[in-house]
């Protein structure tokens, strides 16, 4: 019996090329290529006035300049709003190269094609562009002041009002026993995969097509992009996505003004022409996420139940919003995290400010959601004297209730309707896993040693594999072989393997002998893309489906051959064989060369089936209804989303002299339903928690008031090395979806959710003041101990009256 | 003395003598990935902070986006493709550490991984392989490279599995 | 970010080296490790007409020690002085300092020396050489010439070396008798560049009476500097001196910056508790000394 490989930590294939230095990234296509660089925008906001490219001409080497007035046709429209919804009342994108006003750093002007990229900097640094500065928006606070406007038609610089309510909550709160309100601000950070973005485009000038390879998570999205843009029929543009060196969700926003660019120029020089972009521009022109301004309103009676939620949030878009509203809705909508909130009512005013457009970073919303839901928990317990747990526990939906109607609407249009999950049995395996009830032991014990410590905790509920569809191709060789193929990409997520084990299982083959290709529209046209934690969930579903129709055919032919009844008949090892009847077999192989009626043989598995080989010439060679080969494509496309679940614990200690923040102690316990790899579902927790960690205590874009991006360089981004991320303990748990056929959520970007709001609770319990703005450097955490106006938490006030320090 | 803008250079990287012509201004990643046609190296910064181009220069791991290629004349260069052995039957054998990578899941889009491989690799190789290998000469060899993807712990579970089959080689 | 084209040049000797940054005049510079250099080329924040490679130039990488101090040549790397024992035997701060000067790798390639000609305020091993009063000898169309570390420093990232000028070595001063030395830095990721940090010497008299407290600091100031802390412990026995007054002093004594990792005054905090931990360190081992005396 073939072992079952769903579920089991099977190694990864993709890591065969990739530990020898053979897989195939961006920049390792076309070493020949020409090279574009940019002209990017230095000032966050002006018009420009003149570009003056003389002095570059004479740069040997140099092929081509463009400048907006060398767009035609729908190029030299804006970019397109890849995500329109009806509260986005005031979409604004900017053009592939800025037209007349540049609304930030980065943003680019011109492009340049040259030899190679040296020579392309060379001349783009000759390129001479004038500007007349306007004032500049940096900061939600300043947008929603509106002084001045990044769009001159939308003077309250407000791009969408997204509002969802589920009652009335105003008369709650009055009639509430207790409320309470607070601010909260979080910060920018950034996806920042190790590769930056990249764009390779070659155009057959005979064949009069485009081959584009780019390092995005949704090529078949860029290839009508560019037919759109480009005006090319739809079959003369392939797009590939070669391997990726991390997404994160930068790579999801397409087209890319590059995207068009490269490609444009491609066509118009019939050359290969390749852009790989280089750190600085990843800061200052591909996206950031997270800055939110959070006020919120709460109401709950004396043992800590919710009544009611009101939340009111200012959203950072940044200059543009070419990816819609989705990180507001997800803010808004993932907000009430594993909680009954009666009443809830949220406002996110998304704005406008003059800096690097605002798309999802893993997470997308989320983290700001958990902040929000999560402080909002810890205030409560606070202002009653209760622990921070049991107030948790009080509120949880619990396991009987589900399927779990919040009355809301979806980042997916979809009503938010969690399907399955054990909140409760969470929490017991989160205060176990960390010591939830140790902590004041643990507290004493560091104070002795003149250290702070502080515990915290954070749960989520993640909305995963949204829709619309995902679909996956299967196809068995004569020689065996199974070729498996996926319209969406993959970024280091191991979707080769996972894929694979789905169609083992599913199919009886060995794993040996199945091949997956993803993100190739060569190989597979229809898809959605790489988000949202949605890959194993979407593609897993479609893939298992096409396998089973494989099945199907495979045993019906086998059937016919063998003279049984399909349902006798079981597939192992690649082996089609009659229950119980050792020897009573085909081999799938066999199988997939029959399924293909021949006229000509052109090796010795093709003369089985040909003409004067098959028989029964009571039925046409293909049967009505059939078709020609042993293969089948399907599609899966939810009701709605699966809601994946988890709880962090962290544990901080802070030195009370120097005011550095150590996490001593880093617990995660998660629920992602059934798990297809076990191995890649825990590395995608340790990714995310080191870049929750990274998001909670380094990571930040720092703009100053002119909108200058102060930190766009590795050495002052403080990505964490290894030394900076805490060791950590997981703890499993699966609650099975019931809306898929494998009954999988998704794992992606949790681990990465509820890293600020646990680590600021923790912070907040160790220093005993209140933590109402994150990231927190050891510098800002200095300021607020001793800043007079800093509010003190109620338990460090009763600590303090027992004599306990901080 | 010449003072040049092109050179013609000869460096002997992973065993083998290569030649080539390159602009003096020229990094010895892009001369690596680009001029010899080895993308193993991998470039995510450009300013020495991710070492995600680190290459063993003579030995040493150096990033090589910051050295010019012209520098490296003369030298020997050792990159990703150049780890594994040759088993001398017309195949290949892994670096211990490369092995140990797969097996630990220390790797996820892999494009910081060549320049974990090649870092500790050159740490392991340094070390008398019968010691105890201690968390923090773990630390030394993994700390001064960035992985966005894997939040390193599995990154050094690898290093202990690779010192452990080396220790077990050494035997 | 790819460096801007410029000529380059790999001089053999010393005397070429020195000919070709003549020859070649203002937008010569040298490169040596690199690892200062290359970013500013990429990032196109510099761009030299020339750079003179003194990779090749035979002699400068040897760490001479002798009783009166350590000598760093010009092509030492951060890694072999860290390694060099007799070295820190002699002058235990430069150990200590250049552990904490970025990772392994940064480290293999660049240099001590390089450090220093490059005057980064930021960078561990200015502030040592100020701290131990050291020198570098500087190699000059018009021969040799010794240039004091007060001298040298003229702001950040700008020495007082002018015109064709190779720094062949730093002098780093032995660590004077009953004297012991800490350094500790706080850096926002391990291997950064510090955040504050505290380089001391504190050296006692027969009677393990303090006589001398010295520090410098990394990251704090325009340059580095030296300063005197004597007064808050002197003639204090060493077991029962206030470092705290030590830490205090030192906060009047410094005017940091705020930039985006640390405000001016988190910097000054810092500088007093670096201040307190290493003198107390450097104290207990100036009197182990002593009393092994
Ligand atoms: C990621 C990263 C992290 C770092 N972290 C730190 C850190 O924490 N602390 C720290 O101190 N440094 C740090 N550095 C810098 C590193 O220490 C450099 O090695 C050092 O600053 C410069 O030495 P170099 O030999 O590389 O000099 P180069 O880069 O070759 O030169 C630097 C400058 O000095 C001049 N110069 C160099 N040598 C001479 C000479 N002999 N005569 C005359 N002029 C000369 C050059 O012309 C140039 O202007 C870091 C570097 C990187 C890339
Ligand atoms: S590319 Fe060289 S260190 Fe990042
Ligand atoms: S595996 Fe993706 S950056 Fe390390």
């Amino acid at each position: 019996m073939t072992t079952k490989l769903f579920g089991e930590p099977v190694r990864r294939r993709e890591d065969a090329r990739l530990i020898i230095g053979k897989g195939r990234y961006l920049d390792d296509i076309g070493s020949n290529a020409l090279a574009a660089a940019f002209v990017r925008s230095p000032h966050a906001h002006a018009r420009i006035t003149g570009i003056d490219v003389e002095a570059a001409l004479d740069v040997e080497g140099l092929v081509a300049i463009y400048t907006y007035d060398d767009l035609t046709g729908p190029m030299a429209e804006p970019l397109p709003v890849l995500i329109p919804h009806p509260q986005l009342t005031q979409p604004r994108t900017g053009h592939a190269l800025a037209r007349d006003v540049v609304r930030h750093v980065g943003e680019a002007i011109v492009m340049v094609v040259a030899t190679d990229r040296y020579v392309a900097e060379d001349a783009a640094e000759r390129i001479v562009v004038t500007y007349e500065e306007l004032p500049v928006v940096v900061g939600v606070d300043a947008a929603h002041e509106a002084k001045a406007a990044v769009h001159p038609d939308v003077p309250d610089n407000v791009a969408a009002r997204h509002r969802q309510e589920t009652g009335d909550v105003e008369p709650v709160l009055a009639a509430s026993p207790r409320t309470l309100s607070f601010t909260q601000y979080i910060e920018r950070s950034a996806s920042m995969p190790m590769e930056g973005r990249g764009v390779h485009a070659k155009w057959d000038t005979d064949d009069r097509s485009l081959r584009v390879y780019t390092s995005t998570q949704a090529s078949t999205s860029v290839r009508a992009a560019i037919a759109a843009k480009l005006d090319l029929s739809l079959d003369k543009v392939e797009v590939i996505a070669p391997d990726v060196g991390g997404g994160f969700g930068v790579k999801i926003v397409h087209p890319w003004p590059e995207e068009l660019l490269v490609p444009m120029a491609a066509i118009a020089l019939g050359a290969e022409v390749k852009w790989a972009e280089d750190r600085r521009e990843h800061f200052i022109s591909s996206a950031h996420e997270r800055q939110q301004r959070q006020d919120i309103t709460v109401g709950y009676d004396d043992e800590g139940r919710i009544t009611a939620l009101d939340v009111h949030v200012l959203h950072d878009n940044g200059a543009y919003t070419p990816y819609g509203i989705i990180v507001p809705i997800i803010t808004a909508t993932q907000l009430v995290g594993p909680y009954v909130i009666p009443v809830y009512r949220v406002q996110v005013d998304s704005v406008y400010t003059n800096t690097v457009i605002v798309t999802p970073y893993r997470g997308a919303g989320r983290p700001q959601a958990c902040y929000a839901m999560e402080r909002t928990m810890d205030r409560i317990a606070d202002e009653l004297g209760l622990d921070r747990a049991v107030v948790r526990e009080r509120n949880l939906i619990q396991p009987d209730q589900f399927p779990y109607d919040h009355q809301l609407t979806f980042q997916d249009g979809r009503p938010v309707i969690y399907d399955s999950g054990d909140y409760p049995g969470l929490m017991v395996k989160l205060k176990e896993l960390v010591g939830w009830d140790e902590a004041e032991a643990l507290r004493s014990e560091a104070a002795a040693r003149g250290k702070h410590l502080g515990i915290g905790m954070a749960l989520y509920v993640e909305g995963t594999g949204p829709g619309p569809y995902e679909g996956g191709h299967v196809q068995v060789l004569g020689s065996g072989k199974v070729l498996v193929s996926t319209g969406l990409t993959s970024q280091g997520q191991g979707h080769e393997t996972a894929f694979a084990q789905i169609v083992a299982s599913e199919l009886g083959v060995p794993i040996e002998d199945i091949e997956v290709t993803t993100g190739d529209t060569r190989r597979f046209g229809y898809a959605v893309g790489t988000f949202a934690s949605r890959a194993a969930v979407m593609s897993g579903n479609a893939i298992a489906l096409a396998a089973r129709g494989v099945r199907e055919k495979a045993l019906r032919i086998a059937a016919d051959v063998l003279e049984v009844d399909a349902s006798d008949l079981e597939i192992d090892e690649g082996l089609v064989q009659v229950k119980g009847t050792p020897g009573a077999s085909i081999p799938l192989r066999t199988v997939a060369v029959l399924s293909n009626p021949l006229r000509y043989a052109f090796d010795e598995a093709a003369k089985q089936a040909t003409q004067f080989t098959t028989h029964d010439d009571s039925k046409p060679p293909v049967a009505e209804g059939d078709a020609p080969g042993l293969e089948h494509r399907d599609y899966y496309s939810p009701l709605r989303s699966t809601f994946a679940s988890g709880a962090h614990a962290a544990i901080v200690e802070i030195d009370p002299a120097t005011w550095e923040i150590d996490i001593v102690k880093y617990a995660v316990v998660h629920d992602c339903g059934n798990v297809v790899n076990p191995m890649i579902v825990e590395g995608q927790v340790h990714g995310g928690v080191a870049q929750g960690v990274g998001g909670a205590l380094y990571e930040r874009m720092v703009y100053d008031k002119d909108g200058q991006l102060q930190n766009a360089s590795y050495m002052d981004f403080l990505m964490p090395y290894s030394s900076e991320v805490p060791d950590v303990v997981i703890d499993h748990q699966q609650t099975p979806s019931p809306l898929n056929p494998l009954g999988i959520k998704g794992a992606g970007e949790a681990g990465v959710i509820p890293g600020t709001a646990a680590i600021a609770s923790a912070i907040e319990d160790a220093v005993g003041r209140r933590i109402a703005a994150m990231p927190i450097s050891p510098t800002e955490l200095y300021d607020l101990v001793r800043s007079p106006d800093s509010e003190r938490t109620a338990a460090s006030s009763r600590r303090a009256e027992n004599g306990v320090l901080a | 003395m010449s003072v040049d803008t092109d050179r013609t250079i000869t460096v002997t990287v992973n065993g083998v003598p290569r030649e080539a012509t390159v602009p003096v201004r020229r990094l010895l990643s892009d001369a690596l990935r680009h001029d010899l046609g080895l993308t193993g190296t991998h470039v995510g910064c450009e300013h020495g902070v991710c070492g995600a181009c680190t290459v063993l220069v003579d030995g040493d791991p150096v990033r090589s986006c910051l050295m010019l290629a012209v520098q490296v004349d003369g030298h020997a260069v050792t990159t990703v493709e150049g780890l594994a052995r040759d088993d001398h039957r017309g195949g290949q054998v892994l670096h211990p550490v490369q092995e140990a990578f797969r097996e630990c899941h220390a790797l996820q889009c892999g494009f910081c991984t060549p320049g974990f491989l090649t870092t500790i690799a050159a740490g392991l190789e340094k070390r008398d392989p019968a010691a105890e290998l201690t968390d923090e000469e773990v630390d030394d060899m993994v700390g001064g490279n960035l992985c966005r993807c894997t939040g390193y712990a599995n990154i050094k579970k690898a290093v202990h599995h690779a010192a452990a089959a080396m220790k077990d080689d050494a035997r | 970010m790819k460096p801007a084209p410029f000529r380059y040049a790999d001089p053999g000797t010393l005397d070429e080296a020195l000919a070709v940054l003549s020859a070649e005049g203002e937008g010569a510079k040298v490169l040596a490790g690199g690892q200062s250099l290359l970013p500013l080329l990429s990032m196109r924040l510099a761009a030299p007409t020339t750079l003179v490679d003194i990779n090749r130039v035979p002699g400068l990488d040897s760490v001479e020690v002798t009783g009166n101090g350590v000598t760093v040549g010009a092509l030492v790397r951060h890694t072999a002085l860290l390694a060099d024992d007799a070295a820190a035997r002699v002058q235990p701060l430069l150990a200590r300092a250049t552990a904490n000067v970025a990772h392994p790798a940064i480290r293999n390639r660049g240099t001590t020396v390089g450090s220093i000609a490059h005057a980064d305020p930021s960078g561990e091993m200015t502030s040592v050489l100020a701290l131990t009063d050291g020198a570098v000898t500087v190699a000059t169309p018009s021969g040799p010439r010794t240039v004091e570390w007060r001298d040298l420093f003229v702001g950040p990232l700008e020495t007082s070396l002018h015109g064709p000028a190779v720094v062949t070595s730093a002098f780093f001063p032995a660590l004077p008798d009953r004297s012991g030395t800490a350094f500790a830095e706080v850096a926002r990721r391990k291997g950064d560049y510090a955040v504050c940090g505290a380089g001391v010497v504190v050296t006692l008299d027969e009677d393990r009476r303090i006589a001398r407290v010295r520090a410098s600091y990394v990251s704090v100031g325009l340059t580095p500097e030296v300063h005197d802390l004597t007064e808050a412990v002197a003639g204090k026995p060493v077991d029962s001196a206030d470092w705290a007054a030590a830490g205090a002093l030192a906060r009047t004594l410094v005017d940091p910056d705020t930039d985006i990792h640390a405000s001016a005054d988190y910097r000054r905090l810092l500088v007093g508790v670096l201040t307190e931990r290493t003198l107390a360190e450097a104290a207990a081992e100036a009197a182990a000394k002593v009393t092994g005396e």
